[in-house]
């Protein structure tokens, strides 16, 4: 006897509770806004690594090994509680002009951030040291200097063989905000929590939860096929074409190099 | 234009001559280089002088891209002195005469004077034919973009592709491709082209268009050192050849005399390869 409460789902499903929606909207932000300073953060750090100065490819190491070797959930609340607990600082409301953004998510922008730059940071440094030498030295062979050079000629290159990579990162990026719960933060999962002990619905509820993310990383999907396409008609040439299908249910060669880049999280 | 005209066309092109009043664009003293336990250069000394076209051959290995590479220091070199346009090509001597690196920004600005096309174009495959030319004059030299644009259009129309401008790399056939390459290398005025094997990666019948434009190079009185192993090339348009052989020079001199009656057995035993 299966206890399942249809017009309960579908209330939940079609006429979603205001915290619901609002939690699904901040799902998607945080994502963005991660995932866009997670790229400026990965980038900073792959051009560390192939720094010739020693101690910025001392610092770009040392904090991916750090990052990558730690849970997000410990880093998390280091962030939120921890800093505060230490009284080193306390992440308060910010207002700018109409928008007041909470403490906390500031904190939970800060600790994706932080984490998604480590992730970014090999998947750049993959894809600049996949652009021929070659191309580095014509440039030099040119006059150009070596940041000349990766400006104008590594990194566009490098660019393109990220995308694909990328849009994985950020299919990924939609579903780890969820852990931001552990410090409060009121995104899908947690507000699908708090529904749930109001009403115990459990499997509806989380149901429900679960078709709002496989929407979001769908959409996603056709977003990033939209780009990728784009990008290949544009005199580019992005190296492999992934078919839908094989974004969607994996077994792609795309998706299989992705995690190579990525290493397993 | 015959080898005279040539030659005169290059004594009145002289007027950027880093070689007037005799001294050599490029001059090599005792070069050596190691890769590892391999000795790639062992003691070359040469030199090629304002507006001569130096063609160098030798079997494979025998270290002609290594030293076209340390002419414009792509490869840096264990001893010796090598003088490009007059000064120490990536290096500079320290207060106790002993020779240090030069620094970044110096070895860029001495690259800006020498044009080096490179046996697979390695041309840039997101920029089209007319901004890979005009990319580093804009960058580089700072040039107005529209001014580089139309000097990188001229460009392109001097190797024959003009109608190409626009096109990706991806789009151009391989000699199409080595043109845009030779453009792009032009379009900084050098004073000195260093061309390693341009026509090597071509299929046969895109072998003669290039080197038809290496030739009208030559005759505008570009100083030329091209590692090649067409021998019509080094006739025709060669005042010199130079063969290597186990990182060494082992016979220098004008194409008529390395080519058809060569003193080594070694560039004798090389040739008969090649020719046939
Ligand atoms: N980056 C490198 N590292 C190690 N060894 C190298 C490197 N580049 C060249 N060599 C070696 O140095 C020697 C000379 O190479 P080089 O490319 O200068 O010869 P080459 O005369 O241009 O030959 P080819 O006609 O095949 O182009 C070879 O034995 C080669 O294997
Ligand atoms: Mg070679």
């Amino acid at each position: 006897m299966l206890h399942f409460d249809w017009s309960f789902f579908e209330g939940l499903l079609l006429h979603p509770p205001s915290t619901f929606v609002q939690g699904a909207i901040r799902t998607i932000y945080l994502a963005v806004i991660a995932q866009a300073l997670g790229v400026v953060v990965g980038l900073v750090l792959a051009l560390f690594r192939r720094s010739r100065r020693l101690p910025l490819r001392a610092f770009a190491s040392g904090y991916i090994w750090l990052i990558r070797g730690t849970p997000l959930l410990v880093q998390a609340v280091i962030v939120y509680d921890g800093l505060s607990a230490l009284g080193l600082y306390s992440f308060n409301t910010v207002t700018i002009g109409p928008v007041s953004i909470p403490g906390v998510v500031q904190a939970g922008i800060v600790t994706l951030t932080i984490n998604e730059g480590a992730y970014m940071a090999e998947i750049m440094r993959a894809a600049i040291d996949s652009v021929d030498r070659g191309q580095a030295e014509a440039a030099g062979s040119l006059g150009m200097r070596r940041r000349q050079a990766m400006r104008h000629v590594v990194l566009p290159q490098a660019m393109r063989v990220v995308i694909p990579p990328l849009g994985n990162e950020f299919n990924n990026m939609l579903k780890v905000t969820s852990l931001l719960s552990v410090i409060g933060l009121q995104e899908l999962f947690l507000a699908a929590q708090d529904y749930n002990s109001a009403t115990f619905r459990t499997f509806e509820i989380f149901l429900v939860a679960a078709i709002y993310y496989i929407a979001m990383t769908t959409a996603w999907s056709f977003v990033q096929a939209a780009i990728e396409r784009r990008l290949q008609s544009r005199g580019g040439y992005v190296a492999e074409r992934v078919t839908l299908r094989e974004r969607l249910f994996g077994g792609g060669g795309g998706a299989i190099a992705a995690d190579q880049l990525r290493g397993a999280r | 234009m015959t080898r005279d005209s040539a030659a005169a066309a290059r004594a009145t092109a002289g007027d950027n001559a880093a070689g007037a009043g005799g001294q050599p664009v490029v001059l090599g003293e005792g070069i050596h280089k190691w890769f590892g336990r391999i000795h790639v250069l062992d003691g070359v000394s040469f030199e090629v002088r304002n507006g001569e076209v130096v063609v160098v051959i030798g079997p494979s290995g025998s270290g002609k891209t290594t030293l076209l590479r340390c002419m414009n220091h792509l490869e840096r070199i264990d001893r010796g002195r090598l003088l490009v346009n007059g000064h120490l090509i990536g290096y500079r001597q320290n207060a106790r005469g002993e020779l240090v690196e030069e620094s970044e920004a110096e070895i860029a600005r001495q690259r800006q004077e020498i044009g080096f096309v490179f046996q697979q174009f390695n041309l840039f495959p997101h920029l089209t034919a007319i901004q890979n030319v005009a990319l580093a004059p804009i960058r580089v030299r700072k040039v107005p973009r529209r001014q580089a644009l139309a000097d990188a259009r001229e460009l392109l129309a001097r190797v024959g592709i003009a109608e190409k401008a626009d096109a990706y790399p991806r789009q151009l056939s391989g000699g199409q491709q080595q043109r845009v390459a030779i453009a792009r290398a032009l379009a900084m005025r050098p004073r000195l082209m260093l061309f390693d094997e341009p026509t090597s990666a071509l299929d046969p019948e895109m072998v003669g268009e290039v080197l038809e434009v290496m030739r009208e190079l030559a005759e505008t009185g570009m100083t030329m050192v091209v590692v090649s192993h067409e021998m019509g090339f080094a006739r025709g348009v060669g005042d010199r050849v130079m063969m290597m052989d186990h990182g060494r020079i082992i016979e220098a001199g004008p194409p008529a005399e390395v080519l058809g009656n060569p003193a080594h057995e070694r560039t004798r035993a090389f040739l008969s390869k090649v020719l046939h």
